[in-house]
């Protein structure tokens, strides 16, 4: 999943004439793109569609799909549509919260590391290392147990806290090839100072593959924090498609048969990740010509 | 080779020792007063578990002592194996509690990730440029590897548990038996891995094949195929390189993965119930049990630095380069 | 005759149509002899040699054929190319370094490519040659990690001439190199002619100076048409074509005080093969120019085995 290829730099306004002329036409790319659109979309409309506030207990339990309740409602009568388009908002804000604060300290700490070499990058590199091997969840189940996370935010904030490292290994290999390229020695050259040769020379030669550490990145923290939602260390107030599964677990959806409870939330997370990954091929197929059909 | 793995253990030694801080600190440095707030959330209503969870939290945490004399105490209680004792299951010491549920979860995790590893880069590697194959095995692959571990879990258990009843879609056992060394219990037990196995084992299947397949891409487009073909080799020798190369970054890739694999195998025993370690950390939160919260934590930290190693071995094993480099940076 | 090309036509797919890379090539090349093939990037020199051995997948053939020691090679058919390849074509190619599978050693590469092509490996035979670049037989129990870069390099020449082929092709194969390392493998090169290992070779480069001692025939290519062949001495003594001019001039010569004489490049560009000029190629460059050359030159033997294609040699 994360076997991104290495970027070479090429000159920039033709590359992106003919990555637009191949994006546009590659079928995996369009569709994932379409899917989540449609999906952010709904999550962004759909709330304003719908009266009823999603957890409020309604006069109708545990009645199927219908024309009133379009996805059926809970044991305690909440309306499952409701809760599905507020818990789309939640997953897409964790998942750019999450995916951003990870791709901005993997690529700090990448680049540093990979520029600067050297002792620098011997300890951000070992400090990496030590970050990978802990088992993210386990890290984040005992902050949110300690500290009751409240917020879909604050929960997207420490998912980004914990999941950078492979980004940043990833980043660094990458700054690594660049960074003895002629137009960096060039730019280094010519008097320009460390983050302007970063800014301006390296990150823009690998721009599509931050891109696509991002989309992983955001499709990881959607997975992490549906897992924390289901184990009960979710965000307290609000709803997310975790904590709708939580509910429907804990109040056995499965024995009672309520499989609407249980099927759109799980369906929208995979539907998302899914064809975020799809798209990523898509992506990579449309930066490296190596990987297109021929 | 002495000094690869003289890195490695450094590297592990060092995880656990940041993992024993954290694990040290986060109860001391938290807002407000860590004990009443912890007595007053645990909402136990057992007077002797209180009583107990009071003592515990003021000898353990032990204010009067200066910050670094509560460090080395902490340490000290870890090497002795003492994690202190369950609120949930009082007064049961945190280690036994966590070593009865510690066989569960490493009988549903060994066999599902060897086997989705093994098959999925098999698959993986069997569809990639083949066109057909290809559009099937990638998207149903995605698909999986998207797919929360918990949600498929949910849905064998609807699917093939409650509308089919080929499987029981609770517990590690039936309530009617005692565990013992009886062949009836084991099949009973059998029973009731199947559904956590599969499900567990087909997410991880789908990111697998997924992984072998562009690996083997780039090693089908690299120099030394290219020269092959040059020379007429025919696409099976081919392949065969191809694939022995590919494996290479798989195998650093399940290091890589074995924290999103632990995280599944915690999720899937919360939906079916299953008496392992995720069991027991769904019950430590419902009981505010930070005793047997932290413990576990360790507990998994713990497994995945050894499992981490193990990779780093059979790494050395299958890649003879680091072999030979070694050999090399020795003579 | 060993090899002869006619009208070869090789285009790219590329985006914004066809490229065309090879434009309609005709030469020959005899038993024993080392043909130099010069040029610019992009004149279509790696094009050439890859059209014969292996295309890769965006080429494809419109047109012309190449015929080998009297039987036509299926250049456009990759499957039935196989047979030719390695024991009657063989390519040491650019990437030599890189070529090696990383995670085999030497002997077991060698011996499992020869078996999946029907023949087992003569180690006394392997060695031997090995010898002959100076490779210590040990080199066959170490993977390709544990070789120098150089090492790497002939260790390929020696596998990809194994099965004696009859035309051998070196892609760029000194361009990496430095210096004294590139005087060796051209010797190496030779040593394998005169042993009889290859009957005949295509030295694709883009240095006239290295050409010029190795190479009995020096053929100079531009946009994707022969420009000018002639021996070796010939092209670097007296040549006819203008552009083999100025890429002589362009030369750096030892011994020449550079403060006296300026070295010069080719002023402009070659033009896009996508869609070239009528006319001839070189016209826009080239000093000469008149208006003749608005009208495509035809190659002409202009003396035995001088073939030139302009209206001013």
């Amino acid at each position: 999943m994360t076997a991104l290829q290495e970027v070479a730099p090429r000159e920039r306004e033709g590359v992106r004439r003919e990555a637009l002329y191949f994006a546009v036409r590659n079928g995996k790319l369009v569709t994932g793109f379409a899917i989540v659109f449609a999906l952010l979309l709904l999550g962004l409309v759909g709330p304003l569609f719908v009266d009823a506030s999603p957890n409020e207990y309604g006069p109708q339990p545990m009645s199927p799909p219908g024309g009133e309740h379009w996805l059926g409602t809970t044991t305690f009568g909440q309306d499952i549509f409701a809760q599905f388009v507020h818990g789309l908002r939640s997953t897409f804000v964790v998942g750019v919260i999450g995916g951003g604060i990870a791709a901005v300290i993997g690529m700090i700490v990448g680049f540093v590391a990979g520029y600067l070499g050297g002792i620098v990058d011997e300890i951000l590199n070992m400090l990496t290392n030590i970050i990978l091997v802990i088992p993210t969840l386990a890290v984040l189940l005992v902050i949110n147990a300690y500290l009751g996370i409240r917020s879909v935010l604050v929960q997207g904030v420490f998912i980004g806290l914990t999941q950078w490292p492979w980004a940043a290994r990833a980043i660094r290999a990458q700054t690594f090839s660049l960074r003895t390229r002629e137009f960096v020695d060039l730019a280094r050259m010519s008097g320009s100072g460390t983050g302007r040769i970063i800014a301006r020379e390296i990150a823009p030669n690998m721009s599509s593959y931050l891109f696509m550490t991002f989309i992983l990145l955001f499709g990881g923290s959607v997975l992490i924090a549906s897992s924390l939602d289901f184990i009960g260390l979710g965000p307290t107030e609000g709803v997310s498609l975790g904590l709708m599964l939580q509910n429907a677990n804990q109040w056995s959806a499965l024995q009672l048969g309520m499989w609407w409870w249980f099927v759109p939330p799980g369906a929208a997370i995979t539907a998302i990740v899914g064809a975020l990954y799809v798209a990523n091929v898509g992506l990579d197929e449309v930066f490296n010509p190596k990987l297109r059909e021929t | 080779m002495r000094r690869y793995f003289g890195r490695k253990l450094l590297i592990y030694g060092l995880t656990f020792f940041v993992a024993v801080t954290v694990n040290w600190m986060i109860p001391r440095f938290m807002p407000g007063d860590p004990v009443a707030s912890m007595v007053a959330r645990a909402n136990v209503t057992r007077p002797e578990a209180v009583a107990a969870m009071q003592a515990y939290y003021n000898n353990l945490f032990g204010f009067d002592q200066p910050l670094w004399q509560q460090y080395l105490n902490f340490w000290a209680a870890l090497f002795r194996g003492d994690f202190g004792l369950s609120i949930w299951l009082f007064p049961t010491p945190v280690a036994d509690v966590i070593t009865a549920a510690v066989p569960y979860t490493l009988g549903l995790i060994i066999p599902s990730v060897l086997l989705s590893w093994v098959v999925g880069n098999w698959f993986g590697a069997y569809a990639a440029r083949r066109k057909l194959l290809d559009n099937t095995v990638l998207p149903i692959g995605y698909v999986l590897t998207a797919t929360p571990y918990m949600w498929l879990a949910v849905l064998l258990a609807w699917g093939l548990g409650v509308l089919a009843g080929l499987f029981p879609v609770a517990g590690g056992y039936s309530f009617s038996l005692r565990p013992n060394w009886s062949w009836d219990f084991f099949l009973d037990l059998l029973h009731h891995w199947t559904l956590p196995f599969l499900s567990l084992f087909l997410v991880a299947l789908g990111g697998w094949a997924i992984g072998m397949r562009n690996m083997i891409i780039y090693e089908l487009e690299s120099d030394y195929s290219t020269y092959l073909a040059a020379l007429g080799a025919p696409a099976r020798l081919i392949r065969r390189y191809a694939f022995r190369n590919a494996v290479l970054p798989q195998v650093t890739g399940l290091a890589l993965q074995l924290g999103v694999i632990v995280a599944g195998a915690l999720v899937t025993e919360i939906v079916f119930a299953y008496p392992g370690l995720g069991s027991l950390i769904l019950n430590a939160i419902k009981n505010k049990d930070f005793f047997l919260l932290q413990g576990t934590f360790l507990f998994i930290v713990l497994g995945v630095l050894i499992a981490n190693f193990i990779i780093d071995i059979v790494y050395v094993v299958v890649d003879p380069r680091t072999r030979a480099g070694m050999a090399g940076a020795n003579a | 005759m060993s090899l002869q090309v006619s009208e070869l036509r090789v285009h790219y797919r590329t985006l914004k149509g066809e490229v065309r890379a090879l434009d309609g090539m005709s030469f020959e090349l005899a038993d024993g002899e080392i043909l130099g093939l010069v040029g610019e990037s992009g004149c279509g020199k790696s094009t050439l040699g890859k059209s014969l051995i292996r295309m890769d997948g965006r080429m494809h053939h419109v047109g012309g054929r190449v015929v080998l020691d009297g039987r036509e090679l299926p250049i456009a058919d990759d499957r039935k190319m196989n047979d030719f390849r390695f024991r009657e074509v063989s390519l040491i190619p650019q990437y030599a370094m890189s070529a090696l599978n990383p995670t085999r050693k030497i002997r077991r590469m060698v011996t499992e490519l020869l078996r999946s092509r029907g023949t087992t490996v003569d180690a006394a035979e392997l060695e031997r040659r090995m010898n002959q670049v100076g490779l210590p037989r040990e080199v066959l129990d170490r993977y390709p990690i544990e070789l120098s870069g150089g090492m790497k390099q002939r260790m390929v020449m020696v596998i990809s001439t194994l099965l004696d082929p009859s035309l051998l092709i070196a892609d760029e194969v000194t361009s990496a190199l430095d210096v004294s390392t590139q005087k060796a493998v051209a010797r190496a090169l030779l040593g394998f002619r005169d042993s009889g290992y290859v009957k005949s070779m295509i030295f694709v480069t883009h240095d006239l100076a290295l050409t010029h001692h190795i190479a009995d025939t020096i053929m100079v290519m531009y946009a994707g048409k022969l420009a000018e062949k002639a021996s070796a001495d010939v092209i670097v003594k007296a040549p006819r074509h203008p552009y083999t001019r100025l890429l002589l001039d362009s030369l750096p010569e030892v011994g020449v005080r550079y403060a006296e004489r300026r070295l010069e490049g080719i002023a402009g560009s070659p033009p896009s093969l996508l869609d070239p000029p009528k006319g001839c190629r070189f016209r826009d460059r080239c000093p000469l120019a008149g208006d003749e050359c608005a009208e495509e030159p035809p190659v002409v033997e202009i003396a035995p085995a001088h073939h030139v294609a302009c209206w001013k040699a």
